[in-house]
């Protein structure tokens, strides 16, 4: 009895060995990073180690709110962050209208093909997107080429190159490349709604915008609220990519959302320290966004996304 | 008279339906077209005489086609190993993280597992919390992984989406086959290579085309923790491409130079034809395998959609 006990214990031992390795290198690139936050503490001058640099409590988090200089510059970046994701809030019952009428589609290859070539884009980099953004609106790019043919414009536009309406435009980008991806969650909604349903209404007399407006509609609203806390959740995280590479002199005023901006002070500007204190700022409130956004899902459908 | 009421209400309908349906199927191909055209457009300006895309005049069909700037891009010397850079990452990185995914979420179904359930959460926590950018920066200096090819890899390789998608596989396959496994004497390992390994298969490929898909678009680690230009990705490569004109003129005159003195016009290097053709040299390997995860993504989603 013993022996059979301690032979299942070396085997599950032996198994957990066979894991460890791995249980490492989740602990050095997750866990371990975490501890940089200390660097938020401290006055960290990049070649010098951390016990060379002197505690400064909590000098970094006042400092955010302490000058006039500062404080503008953060407000400035606030704005970008809220204005671009407010956008995406604003418009995000776009791909949910866009698989509810896909749907509508009769003609399957016709569905099958707008599909396969909406979901593309979302599989390619930012970099590309940019780079395909750089050759279609450069001065000698088609869209320019064709403005300048209708003669809606006497000269080349310089789109990428300019400060007006780039919030807008990023959202334009962002859609580009998400909105067919993002249908697809909706697609698969819809296919799960009961055909009966449909065939009642029909059988009632209903048309089809009455079958969309009361039945398509209100059974995949479920996703989309989720959808949608979700996206409040990350309100201040839009990542920082599709900013950083579509930024420059231009631009930048108005492009710096926070992401952005915790990488250009630090790789930028040296400001290791500082621009770890803003990243745990935005975690804190992140986390928070989280809370308050999974508590109202409980409350309006009794049941969370966490 | 009802009848005619009836009948009357039907065709009105009906027509409204038609209309809907027209409007449906000329915004969708205007959705289609936005899609596919700048692709298109790229595509057929690198196969097109330089000297007419320079000037903005390819915007339908291909005019003089040649296939020079495909031949004389792959010959910057630059270019060529940031190509082999992507490989390489995109190869051995998709290995690893498939191969972890794999084994981990075999493990993490093993009940003989000491602590097994204290470990599955330490790994799938770690998809919920992100020290930021400039902590994950310092670490990964402190730990030597900058201007070092195995910061490409060693980062990704643990991912616990996958890891979650395996072992909702592998708890889906019928017990009684480890269990058969296991009378005849078969250790931990031998069951996981050879029996899981080839059953679990398909959400392999899964994981395969979407870490490699990851991997071949990764731009933020180079950014951050490269500047050895030998290390360079195809990506970071295009970025530079796109934005810094002035190198990109010494390359122009050195590749037309060296190709031959009595380049043509047509087929002789310009800013715009280098970026463009670099561009369809990166985009291709997502346009190829495009059809295959096409087959797998919405599975894949459907699963993810399960709450792990």
């Amino acid at each position: 009895m013993n022996f059979f006990k301690n032979k299942r214990k070396v085997r599950s031992l032996k198994e957990f060995m066979y894991i460890v390795p791995f249980l490492i290198l989740v602990a050095v690139f997750s866990y371990y990073p975490l501890y940089g936050w200390v660097y938020a503490f401290f006055d960290y001058k990049p070649p010098f180690p951390l016990s060379m640099d002197q505690f400064v409590g909590f000098k970094w988090f006042v400092s955010m709110f302490e000058n006039a200089i500062k404080i503008k510059q953060l407000i400035k970046v606030l704005r970008n962050t809220f204005a671009i994701s407010g956008l995406s809030l604003l418009f995000s019952w776009f791909p949910m209208i866009f698989a509810v009428f896909l749907n509508e589609i009769k003609n399957k290859p016709f569905k099958k093909f707008v599909q396969t070539v909406t979901t593309l884009p979302n599989f390619i980099s930012w970099v590309l997107v940019y780079s395909i953004a750089y050759c279609i609106l450069n001065s000698n790019g088609v869209v320019n080429s064709l403005l300048m043919s209708t003669g809606l414009i006497d000269k080349p536009q310089l789109f990428l190159q300019s400060s007006t309406h780039v919030w807008f435009k990023m959202w334009l980008w962002l859609t580009w490349k998400n909105a067919g991806w993002a249908a697809i969650m909706y697609i698969a909604a819809i296919s799960g709604i009961d055909e009966q349903m449909n065939e009642a209404a029909k059988v009632d007399g209903a048309s089809r915008m009455q079958v969309i407006w009361h039945i398509t509609i209100p059974s995949i609203l479920p996703t989309y609220f989720v959808l949608v806390m979700l996206n409040l959740a990350n309100f201040l995280s839009n990542g920082m990519e599709q900013f950083y590479v579509f930024q420059n002199a231009f631009n930048k005023e108005t492009i710096q959302v926070l992401d952005l901006y915790v990488y250009n002070l630090a790789m930028g500007g040296g400001g290791y320290s500082l621009s770890t204190a803003i990243s745990i700022f935005k975690s804190v409130v992140s986390i928070l966004l989280l809370c308050v956004t999974n508590k109202v899902s409980k409350l309006i459908r009794g049941d969370g996304f966490i | 008279m009802n009848t005619n009421k009836q009948r009357k209400q039907k065709i009105k309908t009906s027509a409204g339906d038609k209309l809907i349906s027209a409007i449906t199927y000329i915004v969708y191909s205007l959705f289609a077209f936005v899609c596919v055209y700048p692709f298109y457009y790229i595509f057929i300006n690198t196969i097109s005489a330089n000297n007419l895309s320079e000037r903005g005049k390819v915007l339908f069909w291909p005019k003089e086609i040649h296939f020079t700037n495909y031949i004389n891009v792959l010959k910057i010397p630059d270019l060529f190993r940031s190509l082999e850079v992507s490989v390489a990452r995109t190869v051995i990185g998709t290995a690893l993280t498939v191969i972890i995914a794999a084994f981990l979420g075999f493990m993490f179904t093993r009940e003989s597992l000491w602590k097994r359930k204290f470990w599955y959460r330490f790994v799938v926590a770690t998809m919920y919390f992100n020290a930021g950018i400039i902590p994950w920066f310092i670490t990964m200096r402190n730990l030597g992984l900058t201007n070092n090819f195995w910061a490409y890899i060693f980062p990704v390789a643990i991912s616990p989406f996958y890891i979650v998608l395996c072992k909702t596989f592998v708890e889906s396959v019928p017990k009684e086959l480890q269990d058969a496994a296991e009378i005849d004497g078969a250790g931990t390992l031998k069951i996981f290579f050879r029996i899981m390994i080839p059953v679990i298969k398909p959400i392999l490929a899964t994981i395969a085309i979407f870490a490699a898909v990851a991997q071949w678009n990764s731009f933020q680690d180079t950014l951050l923790l490269v500047t050895d230009n030998k290390l360079y990705t195809l990506q970071f490569t295009l970025y530079q491409y796109l934005n810094q004109a002035s190198s990109l003129k010494a390359l122009v005159n050195s590749t037309t130079s060296s190709t031959s003195m009595a380049a043509s016009l047509a087929s002789a290097q310009t800013a715009t034809s280098i970026r463009m053709t670099v561009t369809i040299v990166v985009v291709t390997p997502i346009i190829l395998v495009y059809p295959i995860f096409q087959r797998f993504f919405v599975k894949g989603i459907m699963i993810g959609a399960v709450k792990g």
